[in-house]
């Protein structure tokens, strides 16, 4: 492997930019790295992430797949296990439903059935979330679905530095893991701190503190709901906001720390709301934390129905900055 | 390396005595079933037995196995040792995999046996990613695909066949068509009965073998393999064969009638291939019964052994739900 | 009969402030009890008439103990509910009845669901301040009692009219001292730490301070420790809270709990309010009306359990050094030794300055000796800053 020349990184870039230059770094350092997915070499990749990797790195390492999802990620569990470290790309989570007993019934149990013979390092990466105007079965988010699976980790990065650095230590990981990228995140733009060049991938983060409420998210949500925390400001309720970052392994001592501290805590998810991750969180602080509480607990959740097509309609299924708000301020300051 | 199957003495001996093996193994099995030592399911591999034997033969080290729910052949004929398997057979911490995986999942590192897969067709895409990396990594190795009739009912097949051919995998797929999925005969749930024909399709060689003659699928796998490592193309082997026995234990065989497994069973791979060596004089007389002696004395062994096997503690149930790092 | 202290069983009615239709408003003192730790006075959460008195003066009744009912003015209907209860009340009530039976007689504005709604973290708090949450309008979500109005409510309760004269039992308060002190010494791992401080600039703008002042209004050093070790708490409030089940909460405000050593022996360290909010002035009147009211028996139950931390300091006729032992469920006692004069080298001579010793005794399970060097460092150098104080 020739030692790669680097451009020096700049400190702005978009989510889908750091995608990319992670995935860069991942093939450079590792030659048993290569990708698989549809559409990722020729077209570019659906979301553009892997644009120009193809060209850079050959057709061996960049590999455009059938639409035959079952196959290539089971084709990526088979060569993790056989010495390889696949990153799997699937265009979006609802296509993963394709995959699923791939995921499932292998990736995730071969580890466990073999009594420690075999690891899947894996890495999938796929597109999730709503706000597209894609309708049914292109927008939904099933992250949380996914996080119900012992074995698997989770990880949503939402940051642009969570983008650029969270598949390096994915990699490093023996278990399969899961990147999910929401769309609404791609063309977004942020700054990383050049003096960075790792992030830890098991670790909650309060990206803003506050005294008054605790409003748990992740993904895509997460910048509605640091937007919903600045209108609160405003008012004179300072929010806190934590971005989960995983949703397994989940960072159940950050949470409380949060909620023991504020007292009052709303899940914002834009996933349905019955059997969701709001839903495990809710529970593990009522579990873990009900004596420490000064309010009822509550979500701000994706309304349950699937994700309609008029923009109108899809807006008010997702979780909005102004409903954010408004569910802390009944919480902190019931009229 | 030749495909021609060197018909010496010892060899013919040993694929009789490989084949006896799992039959005698596979009898023990159901005693401890019935004796509630071995709980679950339990597909025997009764009649198929010439099948893995004839492949295995052809197999090197370096290559690698996907395996089906009804392993138990293909482990003890690519070598598994007999005491470990039994050991999962008991769910004891000394099985292949400490009784975490049961008669179904078996999986063995050092000879590459990829388990042990009990979602029909399932394991079909795990053999591209073993060839796969084999080949990115520049190792000789073919993956030996073992699977059944009734996966080709299964998208993964089509999947799987198709990508094999588009990126010129190094796989034999090996379809041991014992006519049934579980109780559905193949002529009521394909359209095509005709799997050389299928994998054809997907322009993949193959060839049509009697599963129950165990010359004649080694003889075909050899071939087949030579080719795939000269080619690096995948190759399809259809193993006609028939099961016995019930799918598992707990099965009426309404499907099927009486006359149709006693027509089988006269054909059956061992009665058969025992008949011809002592036709031929290969096989001098009362050396059968001496090996199955020498067989039911391992197969005392394996029992014991596993019977002397410490349980798991429960402690450790959650050992491996994520592993802390990738084995060497 | 209101739990006015952790280890506290039961109490004996020894005076009634009031009389039966008299108005009474919430934070009034209704009543007087002795307890081990001397007389209390008994507070009322409630606005209301007096309907019913239900305990003797003279008789010893187990803690939640219906003492009296309070009635709304003209709800005939809480009358008698109040009367049909007072027969149950004879009987010795557990304290988990009590509450409710108090709050039945409650006149009912609105038609209030079966449960009081508390918050969890609200009915913990109120616990501690043997808080009666039947008195406390609910301001959360459905109109729950929280965490603040449990704190307002706690704060109120100790900003009533003054108190009645009583007699201590100095062996009683010997045994109750005795259970927390030993409490104290059985369930926190305390670590130590002391640091010793040049007072020549403190003692120097403290002369200057009260010079122009009479001597009613003159401040003693004391009040400067007492502003500094709560200042200082700003920094840590880690050291500033409770430790109970197994958690540490830190406490919102900082109420020091001033020892006060009794004429006679036993120790009684009742609660300053809002210590870093108060002026020196104020404090040092605090001060002096806890001490006097301390020792003649006249505080209050909300002053013994509200304070946050405690401070000790030794005076003149003290030792050097003191190392406390935590008031537990506290977390961190501060103690301030005599001030004596001692050689301090001032650039890289020798003079004679007046040095104190400042200790802290802090729990383990809360916090480690960094955060408390930090603490005494931030004490030491507020005291070199006293106008700022």
């Amino acid at each position: 492997m020739n030692a790669p020349q680097e451009p020096p990184s700049p400190l702005r870039l978009t989510y889908r930019e750091a995608c990319k230059q992670a995935l860069r770094q991942a093939l450079h350092a590792d030659p048993r790295v290569f990708l698989m997915g549809e559409d990722i070499g020729r077209y570019g990749g659906c979301y553009a992430v892997t644009k120009g990797l193809l060209e850079e790195f050959g057709e061996d390492r960049i590999r455009d797949t059938p639409l035959s999802e079952s196959a290539f990620v089971g084709a990526g569990i088979g060569a993790a296990m056989a010495g390889m470290r696949p990153i799997v790309e699937i265009m979006t989570v609802n296509f993963s439903l394709l995959a699923l007993d791939q995921i499932l019934n292998n990736a995730v149990t071969i580890p466990y059935m073999s009594g420690g013979q075999f690891a899947v390092p894996l890495v999938i990466r796929m597109a999730t979330g709503g706000g597209r105007r894609v309708a049914a079965q292109h927008s939904h988010s099933l992250e949380g679905w996914y996080a119900h699976i012992p074995g698997l980790r989770i990880l949503t990065p939402a940051m642009v530095e969570d983008a650029r650095f969270m598949l390096i230590a994915a990699l490093k990981d023996p278990n399969p893991t899961l990147i999910f990228e929401h769309v609404m995140l791609y063309n977004m733009e942020g700054d990383i701190d050049p003096a960075i060049t790792c992030v830890d991938m098991d670790q909650a983060k309060v990206r803003r503190a506050g005294a008054d409420v605790s409003l748990i998210t992740y993904g895509g949500s997460l910048f509605k709901t640091l937007d919903a925390a600045e209108r609160l400001s405003k008012e004179g309720v300072e929010a806190e906001v934590v971005d989960l970052r995983a949703l397994r392994p989940l960072d159940t001592k950050t949470i409380l720390e949060s909620v023991v501290k504020t007292r009052r805590c709303i899940i914002i998810d834009e996933a349905w709301r019955s059997g969701s991750i709001a839903a495990e969180i809710g529970m593990r602080i009522a579990e873990e934390a009900f004596f420490e509480l000064d309010a009822p607990l509550r979500r701000v959740c994706g309304r349950e129905v699937p994700m309609p097509y008029a923009a109108h309609l899809e807006d008010a299924c997702l979780p909005q900055s102004e409903a954010i708000a408004a569910a802390a301020l009944d919480l902190v300051r019931p009229s | 390396m030749t495909h021609k199957v060197h018909l010496d003495h010892d060899h013919l001996r040993h694929l009789l005595k490989a084949m006896i093996r799992i039959r005698r193994f596979e009898a023990k099995c159901v005693e401890l079933y019935q004796a509630q030592k071995i709980l679950g399911f339990l597909h025997l591999y009764d009649g198929e037995e010439a099948v893995s034997v004839g492949v295995m033969e052809a197999l090197e080290p370096q290559d690698a196995v996907i395996a089906t729910y009804r392993e138990h052949g293909q482990a003890l004929a690519r070598g598994v040792d007999p005491g470990c398997l039994m050991g999962e057979m008991l769910g004891k911490l000394n099985g292949c995999c400490r009784g975490r995986g049961g008669s179904m999942h078996f999986f063995h590192r050092e000879h590459r046996f990829y388990g042990g897969n009990a979602i029909v067709g399932g394991g079909l895409p795990l053999a591209l990613g073993v060839a796969l990396a084999d080949k990115m990594q520049g190792r000789r190795a073919v993956t030996a695909c073992f699977f059944g009739d009734g996966a080709a009912e299964e998208g993964e097949f089509h999947e799987t066949l198709n990508f094999a051919k588009l990126w010129r995998l190094p796989i034999l797929f090996i379809c041991e068509n014992n006519l049934y999925a579980m109780g559905m005969a193949v002529e009521r749930a394909e359209a095509d009965t005709d799997f050389v024909h299928k994998a054809s399709s997907y322009r993949i060689e193959g060839e049509r073998v009697d599963g129950m003659d165990v010359v004649a699928v080694e003889s075909a796998a050899r071939k087949a393999i030579e080719k795939i490592r000269a080619t690096s193309d995948p190759f399809f082997l259809e193993c006609r064969t028939y099961r016995f026995r019930a799918h598992s234990m707990f099965d009426a065989q309404l499907y099927r009638s009486k006359e149709e497994v006693e027509a089988w069973r006269k054909k059956g791979p061992i009665v058969r291939f025992q008949a011809w060596l002592e036709e031929n004089h290969l096989i001098k007389p009362g050396e059968v019964l001496e090996m199955e002696k020498a067989i039911d004395a391992e197969v005392a062994r394996a029992v014991a052994f596993a019977e002397a096997g410490p349980l798991e503690p429960v402690s450790d149930v959650e050992r491996f739900v994520t592993m802390e790092d990738i084995p060497a | 009969m209101p739990a006015l202290g952790a280890d506290m069983e039961a109490g004996t009615l020894v005076e009634w402030c009031v009389k039966l239709g008299d108005h009474v408003k919430s934070g009034d003192v209704i009543a007087v009890v002795e307890t081990q730790k001397g007389a209390i006075e008994v507070e009322i959460f409630a606005d209301g008439v007096v309907s019913n008195i239900l305990v003797p003066v003279g008789e010893r009744v187990p803690v939640g103990t219906v003492l009296a009912r309070i009635g709304g003015a003209g709800a005939a209907e809480a009358t008698s509910a109040a009367e049909t209860l007072a027969v149950a009340a004879r009987t010795p009530p557990s304290p988990a009845r009590a509450a409710p039976e108090f709050r039945r007689a409650q006149p009912s504005a609105a038609p209030q669901a079966s449960r009081l709604k508390v918050t969890p973290v609200a009915r913990r708090r109120a616990a501690a301040f043997r808080l009666d949450l039947a008195g406390i309008r609910g301001s959360g979500v459905e109109g729950a009692i929280r965490l603040a109005d449990v704190e307002a409510a706690a704060s109120k309760a100790s900003t009533a009219p003054p108190a009645v004269k009583r007699g201590l039992d100095l062996s009683e308060m010997r045994k109750a001292i005795a259970a927390a002190m030993s409490r104290s010494k059985r369930e926190i791992p305390h670590y130590y730490l002391s640091e010793t401080v040049d007072l020549h600039a403190a003692l120097a703008w403290l002369e200057r301070f009260n010079a122009e002042k009479e001597p009613i209004d003159r401040v003693l050093p004391a009040v400067l420790f007492l502003k500094a070790a709560a200042l200082a708490l700003r920094e840590q409030p880690k050291l500033n809270g409770f430790y109970e089940n197994g958690t540490f909460a830190a406490a919102e405000a900082v109420h020091v709990g001033w020892a006060v050593a009794l004429r006679g022996g036993g120790l009684i360290a009742p609660a300053i309010l809002n210590a870093d909010k108060k002026s020196l002035a104020e404090l040092m009147s605090s001060m002096r009306d806890l001490v006097e009211r301390a020792r003649r028996g006249g505080l209050r139950g909300s002053e013994l359990m509200s304070p946050t931390v405690t401070v000790t300091n030794v005076g003149d006729r003290g030792a050097e050094t003191v190392t406390g032992v935590i008031y537990p469920p506290q977390v961190a006692l501060v103690g301030f030794g005599r001030v004596v004069m001692r050689p301090w080298v001032v650039d890289e001579r020798i003079e004679s300055r007046p040095i104190v010793s400042i200790s802290l005794a802090a729990d383990h399970r809360v916090t480690d000796g960094h955060l408390g060097g930090l603490y005494l460092a931030a004490v030491a150098r507020l005291l070199q800053e006293p106008e700022r104080l």
